[in-house]
């Protein structure tokens, strides 16, 4: 219970799994994986907090009952938090960036990239590095589907994929489509 | 109120006439504040406001977020700030069995701060005054520690007095507020 002195402000370790004070990880539902971060990343803190003595200490402070019920809660959330997880990985696995290339105007061409914010992606961010990179316009809209994608002026589709590539490590190359847009003409 | 994830939209500069308003407040609502709100908001850095979905504005450095507030209602500070300056605010204790259900977001009810290992202002297990000894009123904003742990879990607006509280033993302590874990906390910023 450090005071903070009065000179500065009091720092305080964020747990890199559940963004929580790690005193706190024991709520969050990944008791588990919380544990083994501390262990690795601040080990004096780990020893304190998940010492044999402190967990009967934390018991101790509740009636039998209230421990059941806790318990009982707590599995829940570390249950709810596992499908959670395991959902986003599988969204993860089986979404799909797709590159597409639009013809506007017999030759000239637009890029349209979807599906980069289920890589954790702000795709705002995207855009911006898009026009930088390749030096044009480049802008979010969104789609009548719902949802947003990135369009790039110009034809630009291998070099995108290529950057997409080399700059954002979360993406897996195989998830990485790239296709011609024709029917847009034939509609129109 | 943040039970929800939140997607911060747009987020824009505040003029430094408001922002002078809101240092003012802040100094105001939280005079203990007075010795670090120069390493808090130096008077010439540029505050920003993220507009968050309710009405609710936050109030932004350098991408760090500093205090946030509901329309007109009591500026309130965020939880990493008062990690930062624990004691700065005044402080209530709840005990153990009530963690899990303030950090799951429910309403604060005042057995959590009645029990024995809850405290609350003038407790006489409290020695060195930690919790304050004045009674306090409803609608002040406290920030909420927990039984055996070192950093706050929660933020909020007294519902009942203090007084009234150790009386009645029963009811809503605190509305909800910001707590451990919610929207605001995962909110990111960049």
């Amino acid at each position: 219970m450090a005071d903070a002195a009065p000179a500065g402000p009091k720092q305080v370790v964020y747990c890199g799994v559940c963004s929580l004070p790690p005193e706190y990880c024991e709520f969050g539902g990944t008791v588990k994986k919380c544990e083994e971060w501390l262990k690795e990343h601040h080990p004096e803190m780990h020893s304190k907090y998940y010492s044999a003595e402190a967990i009967e200490q934390n018991m101790s402070a509740l009636s039998v009952d209230a421990q059941k019920r806790a318990e009982k809660d707590a599995q829940k959330k570390a249950a709810k938090a596992a499908t959670a997880e395991a959902r986003a990985q599988e969204q993860r696995a089986t979404s799909k960036v797709v590159i597409k290339r639009i013809e506007r105007n017999k030759r000239k061409y637009v890029t349209a990239v979807q599906g980069l914010e289920h890589f954790g992606l702000d795709i705002k961010k995207c855009a911006k590095d898009f026009g930088k990179k390749f030096a044009t316009g480049s802008s979010v809209t969104k789609i009548p589907g719902g949802g947003d994608e990135i369009t790039v002026q110009g034809d630009l589709s291998d070099d995108i994929l290529d950057f997409i590539l080399a700059t954002y490590k979360s993406v897996p190359e195989d998830n990485v489509d790239c296709i011609e847009d024709k029917k847009k003409k034939a509609a129109g | 109120m943040f039970k929800k994830d939140l997607t911060s939209s747009s987020k824009s500069k505040v003029k430094s006439s408001a922002q002078r308003a809101i240092r003012a407040r802040i100094l105001e609502t939280y005079p203990l504040l007075e010795p670090h709100i120069d390493t808090i908001l130096p008077k010439k850095d540029q505050l920003e406001l993220v507009k968050l979905p309710d009405r609710v504005s936050l109030y932004t450095l350098n991408n760090v977020p500093l205090f946030f507030q509901h329309m007109d209602d009591a500026i309130l500070p965020h939880l990493t700030l008062v990690h930062k300056y624990p004691d700065c605010f005044t402080r209530l204790r709840i005990d153990r069995g009530a963690i899990r259900f303030v950090l799951s977001g429910a309403t604060l009810m005042a057995p959590g701060l009645t029990s024995p290992g809850g405290r609350l202002p003038g407790d006489e297990q409290d020695g060195e005054g930690r919790y304050g000894r004045e009674e306090l009123e409803a609608g002040e904003v406290v920030v909420i520690e927990a039984e055996g742990k070192e950093n706050a879990c929660f933020v909020g607006v007294l519902k009942m007095g203090t007084a009234e509280m150790k009386k009645v033993k029963k009811g809503q302590a605190c509305e909800a507020g910001h707590y451990l874990g919610d929207g605001l906390w995962g909110l990111q910023f960049g």
